[in-house]
This record gives C-alpha cells, sequence and structure tokens, in this order.
C-alpha cells in the first residue's frame, strides 16, 4: 500500500483525486472552492481542501477509498441548503458534491415507487411524480433546488407533515457507499420486508456521518383528487390552539396546518399589504385533500369549528387562484422577516401539539427578557415551530445575547417535552444541547454506531456529536 | 473614486443569507452546476474580496463577466439581496484593477463604451453607413462573393447577427411635440426616451409607442438627439461615464414638467429608473434624479396605470385571431418587476389569444453584449429559448426589449431561415398600436376603459 508523502498535505490525495475523477471535477483554486464554505445556516464557513463532483456510485467509492488512504475527511453535500450547518466542510475536508447525479432512473407506475440518484432535485421528483398522476408530499422549504439526497439525509420536513409525514416515511430502499468503499442496497420495493436490521432507517437523517447516500427509491402515493384552503385569523393565540386541537378531536386531519405569530404578521402585512389585521394574534393557514367531496365537507367543518372558538375572521378559498392569495401570507412569511435584518437565523424546535401554544409564548418572553426581535411561524399541524432570530451578526453584544435565548428555547423545549430539531437536523448548531435531549445511554449509543460505521471518523466529522 | 467592495454598505453583502433559492433560476449555475457560476457563489466571492480574504483576480473578473447579469436571482431571493449594486460594483472594480485588460479588449471597449455609445450623433451616422452597406447590395454582394470570409473570426461571425437599420430613425418619424387629436381636459405630459438600438433598428417600435400614448391622452414630447442612458456603461464597469450620461439625460429632460417618462426597452428602463441611486452622491443632480427614478415608467405599466383604452374591434370585418407567446425581458420582469402589465396589454387586443410559454421569464442570451463576449452560453440560451417559444406554436413573440428582439430573430434566422411558419417578432405596443389603428379604420373608437390598476 502506497502512503501519501508527509510533507506536501493534500498534494498527493488531490493528484489521485484529479486522476480518479478527471482533472476539471477536482476544485481547489479559491475562487473555486470558497462558495462551498457553507450552507443555508447563517454564520457558519469554513474552507474546504477541494471540492471534488461524482457521476456514479463507482466514483464516490473511489474518493471514499483515497480519502481513507490519504486520511482525510469527507463532507458529502447536494446544494448546500442545510439549516444546520450539516455541509459546512470540517477542517481540510474533500466536500463530496453530488449535484451532477441528479438522474431520475426509474418510475414504476404499478409499485407507484420512483427511483433516482441522490442529486436530484426534489421539485424535479414532485413535478415527475405529477406528471404519472402521482405524489411525492415531503415539500421541504427548499425543494427548488434541494437534493432527493440531501433530504433523506437530513431526513427534512415540510408543510404536510401531520397527514403525510416526512422523507423518512417515503424511502422504500437506498443505495449507500460506506466507509471503505464497499457499495450496498438497503430496503427494496416489497412494502413488507423484514429481511435483516432495518439499516435503511439508520442511514436516513444520518447528515453524512455514516455513509455516502447515492441512489435513493421512494414510495409515491396517488394524486389527491382535491384541495380547499381556508384562512384563519384570530385575536389571542389560545384561540388558535383551541382551534386546533378541536379540528383534530373532530377527527379531521388536515393536510396543512401552518400558523403566523403577532410579530410575523405585522412583518408580513408590512412586506406584501395583503390586508392582514395588525391587531391579530395569529393566522391560521389550513389545507385539505382528498376526495372533493371529503376535501369540501372537513373544509366546511373547519370553517365551522374556526368561528366557534372565536376566529375573528374565516376565509375559504373558491377557486386556485384565490387559495393561492390565501396563502400568500405563509408563503411571504420567511422572506418577509430575512428582509429586516442582515442576519436571520432559523431555527425549528419542536413540541407535542399540545403544547405549541404554551411554547410560543415562552419564545416571546425569551425575546423579550434578552431585548431580541425574534418572530415565530410554523407548523401548528406538527408542533414544529420556527422561531426566526432576526440580528446582526457583526454586532458581538448582540449575538451573545443570541447564543443566550437560543440556549434558553432549547431549555423551554425540552421541558415541555419537545425536541431540539424537527426537521433541520442536529450539523453543527445544535451540537451543544443533543446530549441535553437524548441522556447519556442513548447519546453513547450514537457514538457505538459512528465507530462501527466510521472507524476512522471520515465521514462529516464534528457533526452531530463530536467522537 | 469608483466605489469599490470593501467601500460598499456590507450589509448588501450580509443580507445574502446563502438559503441557495438562486440557483436554480441562474442560467449560468444551470450550465455547470457549479457554486461559483451561481449569485450565492459570486456574492460569497465578493465577501472575501471585501473581507480581505481574496484579491480581485483574473478568475474573478472571468466569473463576474460570466454572470449575464440578467437579474432572475433578484426575483427568486426571498431577503431581497441587491444583487444589482453588487454586480456593478463588482464589474467597476475589475476594470479598475484593470485584471481583464488586453490591448484588444481595451480597444473595443474604448470604441463602444467612450466613442459610439457616448456620442448619439456619431451613433446615428455609423448606423446610416450600416444601412447603405444592407441596402446598397454591398452587403448581399460580400456574402455572395464569400468576402466575409475575409474578416476576422469573430467578426465574420457577427457579421449575419448584424441588426437590419431602418430607413428612418426616430426622430424622422416622430415631431418634438406630438398632441393627441381630441385634447382631453386634463391632458397627460409625458416624454418618450427612443433609446439607441432602438433608434437605429426599431423606431417603428418608438412611433407605435407615441401613438399609443397619443390615443390615450398624452401629450408626448420626444427629444430628437438623445445620449445613451448609460446602462451599457454601468454593466459593465464603467459608472463615470454612466454617471456623466445620466447627467445629459437630466439636463435634456427636466422631471418636473412631466407626468412619466417613458422607456420602451426592459434593459433601458431598468437602469434609467436607478439614475437616484447612480447620482446620490451629486449635490447637484441627485434631486432631480429622484424625481426622474419616481417618474420613470416602461410603457406597458404606464398604460396599465392610466387605466388605457381597450381597443375596440374592428367593424371593417371579423377581427383576426392571432396567437401570441410573451418572451419577457429579463430587466424589465426582474430588473423592473414588470411582468403582468405587458401581458395585459396584450389580452386587451382583440382576437389575441396569449399562450404562456414554459420559462418566459429565462434570459434568451442577448443579456447587452454577452452574445458577444460569452458566444457558447448565449447560444445554449438561445437554443433553449427558442425551443420553448416554438413549443407554444404561437404566430407571434411578443417582447420587450431590442436586445431580446434580436437574439430571437437572430435565432429563427439560422435554424428556419425566413419560412413563412416562423412567428414574428414585435413589441407589445405595435400589436396595441396596429389594434387602435384598425380600430380608428373602422370609424369606430370606442372600446372598455380599463380602469387604474394599483398591482404594479
Amino acid at each position: 500500500m502506497n502512503t501519501p508523502a508527509p510533507s506536501a498535505p493534500g498534494t498527493a490525495l488531490i493528484a489521485a483525486l484529479q486522476t480518479s475523477l478527471g482533472a476539471d471535477q477536482v476544485l481547489t483554486a479559491s475562487e473555486d472552492i470558497i462558495p462551498y464554505g457553507f450552507d443555508g445556516t447563517a454564520t457558519l464557513k469554513q474552507r474546504p481542501l477541494a471540492v471534488v463532483f461524482a457521476r456514479n456510485a463507482a466514483q464516490v467509492s473511489a474518493v471514499l477509498k483515497l480519502a481513507r488512504l490519504h486520511h482525510a475527511p469527507v463532507v458529502t453535500r447536494g446544494s448546500g441548503t442545510g439549516l444546520s450547518g450539516g455541509s459546512v466542510p470540517s477542517t481540510a475536508a474533500i466536500v463530496l458534491c453530488l449535484v451532477k447525479m441528479d438522474r431520475i432512473l426509474e418510475l414504476d407506475t404499478a409499485n407507484l415507487t420512483l427511483r433516482a440518484e441522490a442529486g436530484a432535485i426534489t421539485q424535479t421528483i414532485f413535478d415527475a411524480a405529477s406528471a404519472a398522476g402521482l405524489f411525492y408530499p415531503p415539500d421541504p422549504g427548499s425543494m427548488k433546488i434541494s437534493t432527493i439526497g440531501g433530504n433523506v439525509a437530513e431526513n427534512s420536513g415540510g408543510l404536510r407533515g401531520l397527514k403525510y409525514g416526512v422523507t423518512r416515511d417515503y424511502v422504500m430502499g437506498l443505495e449507500v457507499v460506506l466507509a471503505d468503499g464497499s457499495i450496498c442496497w438497503l430496503g427494496s420495493k416489497c412494502v413488507k420486508d423484514v429481511a435483516g436490521y432495518n439499516l435503511r432507517d439508520l442511514f436516513v437523517g444520518s447528515e453524512g456521518t455514516l455513509g455516502v447516500i447515492t441512489q435513493v427509491l421512494l414510495k409515491l402515493l396517488p394524486q389527491p383528487a382535491a384541495r380547499q384552503t381556508l384562512l384563519a385569523m384570530f385575536s389571542r393565540m389560545d384561540s388558535a390552539a383551541e382551534t386546533v386541537s378541536a379540528i383534530i378531536a373532530a377527527k379531521i386531519i388536515p393536510c396543512t396546518l401552518e400558523f403566523l405569530d403577532r410579530k410575523t404578521i405585522r412583518c408580513v402585512e408590512d412586506f406584501t399589504h395583503v390586508g392582514l389585521p395588525l391587531d391579530a394574534e395569529a393566522i391560521l393557514l389550513i389545507e385539505t385533500d382528498g376526495h372533493p367531496a371529503a376535501a369540501t365537507d372537513e373544509a366546511l367543518k373547519i370553517e365551522d369549528l374556526c368561528r366557534l372558538h372565536g376566529a375573528t375572521s374565516v376565509k375559504r378559498a373558491a377557486s386556485a387562484s384565490e387559495a393561492a392569495l390565501l396563502a400568500t401570507a405563509r408563503r411571504s412569511a420567511f422572506s418577509a422577516l430575512a428582509r429586516l435584518r442582515p442576519t436571520t437565523i432559523l431555527e425549528d424546535v419542536t413540541v407535542p401539539r399540545s403544547e405549541l401554544a404554551g411554547m410560543i409564548r415562552d419564545v416571546e418572553a425569551i425575546a423579550l427578557k434578552h431585548d431580541l426581535n425574534i418572530a415565530t411561524f410554523g407548523h401548528f399541524g406538527d408542533g414544529n415551530l420556527h422561531p426566526t432570530i432576526l440580528t446582526d451578526e457583526r454586532n458581538t453584544a448582540e449575538m451573545h445575547r443570541v447564543e443566550l435565548a437560543f440556549a434558553d428555547i432549547v431549555s423551554a423545549t425540552l421541558a415541555r417535552g419537545g425536541t431540539i430539531t424537527g426537521e433541520h437536523g442536529v450539523g453543527l448548531a445544535k451540537k451543544p444541547f443533543l446530549r441535553r435531549q437524548l441522556g447519556d445511554a442513548s447519546y453513547d449509543l450514537l457514538k457505538l454506531v459512528k465507530r462501527s460505521l466510521d472507524p476512522d471518523n471520515l465521514l462529516n466529522p464534528g457533526k452531530i456529536f463530536d467522537l | 473614486m469608483i466605489k469599490k467592495l470593501a467601500d460598499i454598505d456590507y450589509s448588501i453583502l450580509q443580507q445574502c443569507m446563502h438559503c441557495g433559492m438562486c440557483l436554480p433560476t441562474c442560467p449560468t449555475y444551470v450550465e455547470t452546476k457549479e457554486e461559483r457560476n451561481s449569485p450565492r457563489g459570486r456574492i460569497a466571492l465578493m465577501r472575501a474580496i471585501a473581507d480581505g480574504e481574496l484579491a480581485v483576480s483574473k478568475s474573478f473578473g472571468d466569473e463576474m463577466y460570466y454572470c449575464l447579469g440578467c437579474l432572475a436571482c433578484t426575483t427568486a431571493c426571498p431577503a431581497g439581496v441587491n444583487y444589482s449594486e453588487l454586480f456593478e460594483v463588482a464589474r467597476a472594480e475589475i476594470e479598475e484593477k484593470g485584471v481583464l485588460d488586453s490591448p484588444k479588449r481595451d480597444a473595443i471597449r474604448w470604441f463602444a463604451l467612450r466613442l459610439l455609445f457616448t456620442r448619439p450623433r456619431l451613433l446615428r451616422f455609423v448606423g446610416r453607413l450600416l444601412w447603405l452597406w444592407q441596402v446598397s447590395g454591398l452587403q448581399t454582394f460580400a456574402r455572395r462573393t464569400r468576402l466575409v470570409k475575409l474578416l476576422p473570426g469573430n467578426l465574420r461571425r457577427l457579421e449575419p447577427q448584424a441588426p437590419v437599420i431602418q430607413a428612418k430613425f426616430s426622430h424622422q418619424l416622430i415631431a418634438p411635440v406630438e398632441k393627441p387629436v381630441a385634447t382631453p381636459p386634463a391632458p397627460r405630459r409625458v416624454a418618450v426616451l427612443t433609446g439607441c438600438v432602438q433608434d437605429l433598428v426599431f423606431a417603428d417600435i418608438n412611433r407605435a409607442t407615441v401613438d399609443v400614448l397619443l390615443a390615450n391622452g398624452c401629450e408626448v414630447h420626444t427629444p430628437p438627439v438623445q445620449p445613451c442612458c448609460g446602462s451599457l456603461h454601468a454593466h459593465n464597469g464603467d459608472t463615470g461615464t454612466a454617471r456623466e450620461l445620466a447627467r445629459r439625460q437630466l439636463d435634456l429632460i427636466d422631471p418636473f414638467t412631466f407626468d412619466a417618462i417613458i422607456s420602451n426597452a426592459g434593459g433601458c428602463g431598468s437602469h434609467l429608473r436607478h439614475y437616484d441611486h447612480l447620482l446620490e452622491n451629486d449635490p447637484a443632480y441627485r434631486e432631480r434624479a429622484v424625481e426622474w427614478s419616481r417618474k420613470l415608467k416602461d410603457v406597458s405599466e404606464y398604460l396599465v396605470e392610466i387605466g388605457f383604452r381597450k381597443p375596440g374591434a374592428s367593424a371593417a370585418g371579423p377581427v383576426e385571431n392571432v396567437s401570441v407567446t410573451y418572451h419577457e425581458s429579463c430587466h424589465l420582469c426582474h430588473g423592473q418587476k414588470v411582468s403582468k402589465q405587458p401581458r395585459e396589454l396584450l389580452k386587451a387586443i382583440p382576437g389575441v389569444e396569449l399562450r404562456e410559454c414554459a420559462e418566459a421569464s429565462w434570459c434568451c442570451g442577448s443579456a447587452g453584449i454577452y452574445n458577444i463576449t460569452q458566444p457558447e452560453t448565449a447560444g445554449w440560451l438561445q437554443e433553449r429559448k427558442l425551443g420553448h417559444l416554438l413549443a407554444t406554436g404561437a404566430q407571434v413573440v411578443a417582447t420587450a426589449n431590442p436586445g431580446c428582439h434580436l437574439q430571437i430573430e437572430n435565432s429563427l434566422k439560422t435554424t428556419r431561415g425566413s419560412t413563412a411558419s416562423a412567428p414574428k417578432i414585435v413589441h407589445p405596443v405595435v400589436l396595441l398600436a396596429n389594434a387602435y389603428l384598425a380600430e380608428e379604420a373602422s370609424g369606430r373608437p370606442t372600446g372598455n376603459v380599463i380602469p387604474p390598476s394599483n398591482s404594479v
């Protein structure tokens, strides 16, 4: 076995990568690699040693074997839209970018599955399914550019979690390249498959720390025939919470159940001028889908329940264009907030649904305590909040208060039986809080798994936890 | 003193939260799938320069000239990053540092930016010579005898793309002041900007612009000799000349005396409406520039704003049905956020069936002089655009920018020759002007008034 020259760190590895992948698929110049020093997470930045593009699993395998030989960390990346720093390069890392592996390989309408390369764009998958009258439900906010491999690695959520679940619920199989370069297939097209451990699920949400996902086999659903959209305003957050509980108690599971808090409502109104009431404390955007008669029936019941529980106004869309108009407020929430200050930090703590109204109050109190601008919106149906901290990373005093506030938000979340991350992953951003949530035994179990699959700690090292 | 990346308001750079929403809308990223070729990547490089972590290098210069400047990213951006400002400052710094300089590039830039496009009379003279070359048969002769093959490679490639110069320029078609036939009690006073390429190649569009404004009760002022608006200069790193041209424009047309200043070319309008920003540090012109920017409107935007008259059906006979698809000029839809209004104009014309085409707001590859500087990427975009336009089967492609107009016309020429089945390229105001004309011929200038819209 050849050992690399110790005098020139990285050069021998880079030369070997160039031979293996082709010189133009290995980037090392500053102008080429600076744009790979970050993902969608605020304030985290680290320049990689090199960026390489693979075209297939065999090339990924070659990269991992070379990395192992030269003892170089490998950070796998799709479109770099993650919100927990999961694809921010580790020190002196090779960034393995899979966006050029973007083909949809098979749409199986008999088994309702779709097989795609890891770099395929989520929106493209959604569109391909739609064109066949099928439905791929997970819709993370970044789906227009996020890759399916990244979605699986982070187990991304979206607006439809309550009724349709998250990415994990649609993964039937994976092709994974392990740390030693071996290529394995986990799962199958069979709905029932209990052969061996369920290792497929181990890789869903593994954030690139256990292996490199190169192909994904997805489950599809028939497209719902109809959708109904409602927008309800409340002068008290508690009324909105009671309404949500009442809807679920009436055995209705809406496909979308989104909320905006008072601060978000004001920002959205300033930005869009769609006529939102500035004295409202909560707005709910509710959608039901399914058979046309069922969707309409549910929407009528929801409308009644909203009024019964103190909604100050309820609008039900009569057409698709009206529905789009009602959804404007929710769709513009993030844009409206992101414009206010130079730095926007989007959090994703999640609590049991019954705790959500209380949690929103906690966040308001924390913002007041630390003198910060925090607006909250998110997914009421699944208890997933997006407290959005509007700040300026160059203001060190304020950034210190942001850290304190974030720690408080985590404490409040855990006190309410919640989780530090509902859909963004742990990455670097949530790492300090993971042990507190999991407890020592299960935290150590994560490390045990990591050590057995990646003994040299070369796959996205330093993410989720430190070994 | 030019503004450098290190001098600009740092919060403009910080405003980019690198979420990646710009990537799928950026033609160069879609072409290469490499981050440096994306808006987010370019902003990261600019920030590295501002932070002193990266020098303004040739590689950075190449990158910023690989960017089309189409501003599609600004429409997609959730955080409202002012990419257009970053783009112009970066290119200006690249020019100041001279990292891309070569004798040939310098000579071309001097000739185009400093000479030709600062002297409107010289530009018209050159246009006249080109017209003579085209109509005298010399061009045909040179092509037939293969004399064009003697031209250097680049020119040989560009020669067939040279626009056909019209026999009459704008000042020969439009009087300095024209009043509507039926003067309303309080006519609106508007100034029409004739542009450079528009003036030489599409003077008929300028005429149509005046006609539709007259038909809507405007008193139209069109100064016969107008300077270039400076957009070419600002987009190519020559902000000094761009400022000088803006001042000349403001000397010629006093915005305080008009209700609106009308542009009909997407690329020009996008630059023209930012004179306030361009001259913000010029105490002598600042106030005028602010007023100018407030009143600068694209023609379709203004027509919708004043509730333009919907042309009535022609009484002379049944209206001829025509299918139209609309290609959005980048700097009209992304630069000026004028996207609905040209469609409203088209839909108001009797007999017009508007067929949306895929990627209507994608760049066609013209992008100022990009088709000359980056022929490969421009060609790829041109083909992609043509495919989408032809897929609609529309008989007419409407577009509101001379660069796009020529780029699409050229792509039709090369792929379809001049077959009858090829769609015609028309500015929306020309279709509207024709509709008013047809209505007039039928002697029935009636029609519904579309209520003024606030949805601008």
